[in-house]
């Protein structure tokens, strides 16, 4: 089973990477570009066939190692 | 007193934070590589300054999580010392031994250079040996020190003195124009509930003998001697 996380800032940490990419596609003439975040992917093939097993051990991946949550969100999706 | 630095891969500084221990404590610190899962009996661990695991996922992460790093909370639940430099202090907040996290810098931009220190509190066993509001000098060279917690984290941090380093400019005012990576509060350096765990930016080891140009980061070796 393979799996896709997204690892995202909270709303209101301050994003200079997404602040550079937002300042140089302005600097391309891309008007109306409103904000820019930027985050991970991070994809895992997994041997688990459960998905229900497989979440939660996604879910434990994320909070021990994956994400920081004292600044970042995380989104896992079963493909 | 008995000292170890932890060294993983990528570590760089370890060699520097040996000579600054042996040059002021007289001993020459256990260097504890990152598969050991003994730590010897020491009164202060330091986690040193470098691109551990070429700061893969995020600063500090894989280290933080690396076997040596167990021996360490038993260290710290006994009281001892742990003092985290630059990347032994983004270790230190990814192991959650230290609230918070260092972001990229505001400017986006790696930063080498000789910055200014407040000593906002002179009553730890880091800093015993400074005089309270003391201006110091301290190299930094960090691409991810920008300081940041939740406010209340931060309101806790302030309000119970463990905020222990703050840039500043050379007259001791902290001005955007001397935090060289954009912290909360300009923050350089905190310390843990108990008193006991350290983590700083700025690297004191690298100015500890006149060769070096100054001795301003020996007081932080000669206050752990003396608390040890």
């Amino acid at each position: 089973m393979k799996a896709r996380i997204t690892v995202t800032l909270k709303p209101g940490v301050l994003d200079p990477q997404g602040k550079a990419i937002e300042g140089a596609l302005g600097g391309l003439g891309f008007a109306g570009v409103e904000e820019v975040r930027q985050g991970k992917l991070i994809e895992i093939e997994l041997a688990e066939t459960n998905p229900e097993i497989a979440r939660a051990s996604l879910d434990d991946m994320c909070r021990r190692l994956l994400a920081n949550t004292v600044i970042e969100n995380y989104r896992i999706e079963l493909v | 007193m008995r000292s170890a630095v932890l060294v993983f891969p990528g570590i760089n500084r370890e060699r520097d934070m040996a000579y600054a221990l042996q040059t002021v404590t007289g001993a020459r610190p256990y260097m504890v590589w990152h598969s050991d899962t003994d730590l010897p009996s020491v009164d202060l661990v330091v986690v040193p300054g470098g691109f551990s695991y070429g700061d893969y996922l995020r600063c500090g992460a894989i280290a933080a999580r690396a076997p040596d790093k167990n021996a360490v909370p038993p260290h710290v639940a006994a009281g001892r010392l742990v003092l985290g430099v630059c990347n032994g202090f983004q270790i230190l907040t990814e192991a959650g031994l230290l609230p918070g996290v260092l972001m990229r810098n505001a400017s986006l931009k790696f930063v080498c250079k000789e910055v200014r220190l407040r000593v906002e509190n002179a009553k730890t066993a880091f800093t015993s040996t400074y005089a309270a509001g003391a201006v110091i000098r301290a190299p930094v060279a960090h691409g991810e020190g920008n300081y940041f917690a939740d406010p209340e984290t931060i309101l806790r941090l302030e309000g119970d003195g463990r905020v222990v380093f703050r840039y500043c400019d050379a007259s001791g005012e902290t001005t955007a124009q001397a935090d060289p990576n954009g912290s909360v509060n300009h923050i350089a350096g905190i310390m843990n509930e108990r008193g006991n765990v350290v983590g700083m930016m700025p690297h004191p080891e690298n100015l500890i003998e006149p060769m070096q140009g100054g001795t301003d980061g020996r007081g932080i070796f000669e206050s752990i001697m003396r608390a040890a």
